[in-house]
């Protein structure tokens, strides 16, 4: 299981990066979610996925599933929202401003 | 701190007072309270001169500067620092003199910063002589570049100025770098010691290791570059814009002797591998014969001492050079065959300094009361300034080595150790020695006729008033003093060589030569006028005749090709590699910064992708595992092909709206995996989290562009395809190796902890939320900043909008 998921999130991290490399500022923000959720499929992925119950003590298991990585993951999320959402506002501001969502019309300064 | 340190720190401490004495007192001339200083240097370092004839017992003192690092401010009198030391302060002193009749004391002169720089720089000087230190000596010696650069761009209004000195910094700066490279590598061979002394005493052991050459490359250009080696002389030349006194002082007598100071000191320790013998050998030659053929050219009379200094360090490098050979040899008093490059090399030295600085000053003169420096404009100087006159005969006179005066001796002296040179039997001299006398004769021939040529075209001929912008006649007395005094000592060196002899000669001979004679042992010098007719005669004699041919025709000669330039060919290459480095750099910059994001972002991609691969390669680091590997439930491939499915589908997408929607598909179905996996606080919060950023692209959607196309360009399209799955093939490996050998190792993890503990020490079952408040609350105190922080981020980028023309 976790040799496909870490395909997954290869392939993930790999659209993301396809995304990052074109024209349109709104695509490069979805770079910016699809490389989150990759990065927090690998993370989770990485810790090991085949081991018992959820992470709550009233399931009374033997095992439990490791609950570090989806603290970390649940912070990352977090994050991550926080600068999607800032993204999002800011190429709709550049948007307003300059009128183009083209990149390579946003090139350069009136000071160059 | 003993008082030798004071001689090297006085000056610097005086340039501090200068500016209180320029300001405080405008009437008096600010060189008057300078003038004392050097005078007082030079009087305590001519106590150290051996007068008995005893030989110099060395002086050091040291004072901790950086321990930790074996740099100390050591200072070392021996007879090489004692020559230098009394050069610098005794031509300082006259230079000093004359600079307060040079330049006049008017209202928009800045004379305390010429006074400043002046002192700067002999501090830097006397620091550069007395240091044992390397550092230190390193740390002067940029020192000297960094105020020779500031005097010659004094007046730094005319652009020419500017010119030089930026000029003339590059090159010295450049080969002071090199130079500190070349102690660090000696630094290194000789075991961590910076002390000049220490590795000239382990120099045997030195010269054996393998970094040896490069040391010695890296040295060897400082000391070039400082000392307008060829082909670096080309910034001296330029510097001629700097005022006289700076000229005669910095570019004639003291700083351009720097690396000539280096040479000998280094000598004990390098001089015992042939390729020194060779390299300062041959450039020194080089050099020589340049800038006396050079000097023909020119029409500038400063520009002609010029070219006359470089080609005279040259025939000291050369000397200096034949002189390393003699510590291949036994010390034999009779046979001083062997050592008579080097006391000719000394004795050249102080040569040089006493008529080039009374040459330098007598141009400053007849610059000063005639109002030009042109060779073709003036003419029958002769009887209008019989003094300057005169001392510009003895000068030229010692200059061209004519008897009595003490260019003769120092060049009869020149042609026998390059005759001695020829006939030694090591370094296949024996085949290819016979071009040494053979150059240093040809130099010497042109040597004859740039002197001839000042003379004539100075101060014989006609007088033509009308060339001229003043009332021409004598200087006053005050400008006179120096140069009468430097052409009195031409004379009594001349005349009486022999009080140099072991007082001077002898001494410095020692540091550069040490250990070739035992313990109380003295070289045996004896310079004298006379030898008999021998071969050194017929040369000279030689060189007056054919240069007096020469001189006579020299107008057929000018009209040659090569002397119609006056710039020195070399300048070009120089110029075009300044240029073309800027041009260059420019082109680089322009290429690699686009401007474009994707083009950044692409570099980073590149360079992260690929690191990790050849890491990988590099390292044979790949790793995969399949022990473990569960069998794959139904549903999870179901739900991975759906996810897979949409997130390839995103980049062929050019539908805003299927875009999002697609978008949250992915989102979902990444909540959906952490359901499958156990994480419900997780798919909580990421389905939360989708929902609203759903929401979020929707309500911009009205405000939002649809997406640009991509130019259809197969190549381009096809790079970052490859691109990205470079990316996503680096993650997968080093996914799969570090999955892979996770599996090896029996590390507990530190969840264990958590998990026993979560009641007991935090009274919680949710382990998950124990950790995000309780064990790990910082990092959520921290998460929820950054939501603020970005909240403010949005509200400001809305509400707050830029006026039109506004900038931030």
């Amino acid at each position: 299981m976790e040799i496909l998921m870490i395909f997954t999130s290869g392939i993930i991290i790999a659209v993301a990066t396809y995304l990052f490399l074109t024209r349109s500022l709104l695509r490069v923000v979805f770079g910016v979610v699809m490389l989150s959720h990759g990065v927090h499929l690998l993370i989770l992925t990485l810790s090991g996925l085949q081991t018992g119950a959820p992470p709550l003590l009233t399931e009374n298991a033997d095992a439990y599933t490791d609950p570090l990585p989806q603290a970390v993951i649940l912070t990352a999320i977090v994050i991550s929202f926080g600068m999607t959402a800032f993204l999002l506002v800011l190429a709709y501001r550049t948007y307003q401003d300059h009128g183009t969502d083209d990149l390579e019309e946003l090139r350069g300064n009136a000071d160059e | 701190m003993s008082l030798l340190h004071f001689v090297v720190l006085a000056p610097f401490i005086m340039a501090i007072f200068m500016p209180f004495f320029y300001y405080k007192f405008r009437s008096v001339h600010t060189g008057w309270f300078l003038l004392p200083l050097p005078l007082i240097l030079f009087i305590y370092i001519a106590t150290y001169i051996p007068i008995n004839g005893g030989g110099l017992e060395p002086v050091e003192h040291t004072v901790p500067w950086v321990p930790s690092l074996g740099i100390n401010f050591s200072v070392y009198l021996d007879g090489l620092s004692l020559l230098f030391g009394l050069l610098i302060t005794g031509i300082g002193t006259l230079v000093v003199l004359y600079s307060i009749f040079y330049i006049k004391n008017k209202v928009d002169e800045p004379l305390n910063n010429f006074y400043v720089y002046l002192l700067m720089f002999m501090g830097a000087m006397l620091g550069v002589v007395f240091s044992d230190n390397l550092i230190v000596l390193y740390v002067f010696w940029e020192l000297t570049s960094l105020s020779s650069a500031l005097l010659i761009a004094y007046w730094f209004h005319k652009e020419k100025s500017r010119y030089g000195a930026q000029k003339s910094m590059l090159i010295t700066v450049s080969g002071g770098f090199a130079m500190l490279a070349g102690f660090s590598l000696l630094y290194v061979i000789a075991g961590s010691t910076f002390s000049i002394r220490e590795i000239i005493a382990q120099a045997d052991v030195v010269v054996q290791d393998p970094l040896i050459l490069p040391a010695m490359l890296l040295i060897l250009l400082g000391a070039f570059t400082k000392s307008a080696q060829f082909p670096f002389h080309i910034w001296l030349p330029d510097a001629m814009e700097a005022p006289t006194p700076v000229s005669a002082y910095l570019h004639s007598a003291t700083m351009v002797k720097a690396g000539i100071y280096l040479v000998a000191r280094m000598t004990p320790v390098f001089g015992l591998t042939v390729e020194w013998f060779w390299i300062v050998l041959i450039f020194g030659l080089v050099t020589l014969t340049w800038g006396s053929i050079s000097a023909v050219r020119q029409t500038d009379l400063k520009g002609i001492l010029a070219f006359s200094t470089v080609s005279q360090l040259g025939l000291i490098m050369s000397l200096l050079g034949m002189g390393s050979a003699a510590l291949h040899f036994d010390y034999v008093e009779t046979e001083a065959i062997y050592y008579t490059a080097i006391m000719a090399a000394v004795f050249h030295l102080i040569n040089h300094a006493t008529f080039k600085g009374a040459l330098f000053m007598v141009v400053g003169i007849i610059d000063h009361e005639t109002g030009t420096r042109d060779v073709r404009k003036l003419g029958g100087l002769m009887a209008i300034m019989p003094i300057t006159f005169t001392v510009s005969l003895i000068g030229l006179a010692a200059m061209a080595g004519l008897p009595p005066f003490n260019g003769f001796l120092s060049k009869e002296l020149f042609f026998t150790a390059s005759l001695n040179v020829a006939s030694l039997d090591i370094f296949n001299l024996e085949t290819l020695g016979f071009f040494i006398p053979v150059v240093a004769w040809i130099a010497s021939v042109f040597t004859f006729v740039y002197s001839m040529m000042i003379f004539t075209r100075t101060f014989t001929g006609e007088f033509k008033p009308e060339n001229y912008k003043e009332d021409v006649h004598e200087a006053p007395i005050g400008l006179l003093i120096s140069p009468i005094i430097l052409a009195s000592l031409v004379i009594i060196f001349g005349l009486f060589p022999n009080i140099l002899a072991y007082t001077l000669i002898e001494p410095t001979m020692q540091s550069i030569l040490p250990g070739l004679t035992s313990v109380g042992e003295q070289f045996y010098v004896n310079i004298y006028h006379w030898h008999g007719i021998n071969t050194e005669l017929l040369m000279t004699i030689a060189v007056v005749l054919i240069g007096l041919a020469i001189a006579l025709n020299l107008k057929k000669w000018q009209e040659s090709y090569f002397f119609q330039r006056e710039r020195d060919p070399l300048n070009a290459v120089y110029d075009l590699g300044l240029d073309q480095l800027v041009v260059q750099a420019q082109n680089v910059t322009n290429m690699q910064m686009t401007g474009r994001l994707r083009d950044y972002l692409l570099y980073m991609a590149v360079f992260i992708s690929g690191i990790m691969l050849w890491t990988f390669f590099r390292y044979d680091a790949f790793a995969i595992d399949f022990s473990n590997e569960l069998a794959v439930p139904f549903y999870v491939i179901l739900v991975v092909a759906a996810l897979l499915a949409s997130t390839l589908a995103l980049p062929f997408i050019s539908h805003r709206i299927t875009n999002i929607v697609l978008l949250g598909v992915v989102g979902f179905l990444i909540a959906l995996l952490f359901v499958i996996f156990r994480a419900p606080d997780l798919a909580l919060t990421q389905l939360l989290v989708e929902t609203v950023m759903v929401v979020l692209f929707l309500l911009t959607y009205r405000h939002l562009p649809e997406i640009t196309k991509e130019a259809k360009n197969i190549w381009s399209t096809s790079m970052k395809a490859i691109v990205s799955a470079a990316v996503g093939g680096a993650v997968i490996l080093t996914g799969l190796s570090v999955h892979a050998l996770n599996q090896g190792t029996d590390i507990t993890p530190i969840s264990d902890y958590f998990i026993e503990n979560s009641k007991t020490l935090a009274g919680g079952y949710n382990m998950v939320n124990v950790i995000l408040v309780d064990f790990r609350g910082l990092d959520t105190l921290l998460e929820v900043l950054v939501l603020a922080i970005a909240a403010l981020g949005v509200v400001t980028l809305i509400k707050h909008k830029m006026k039109e023309g506004e900038d931030v």
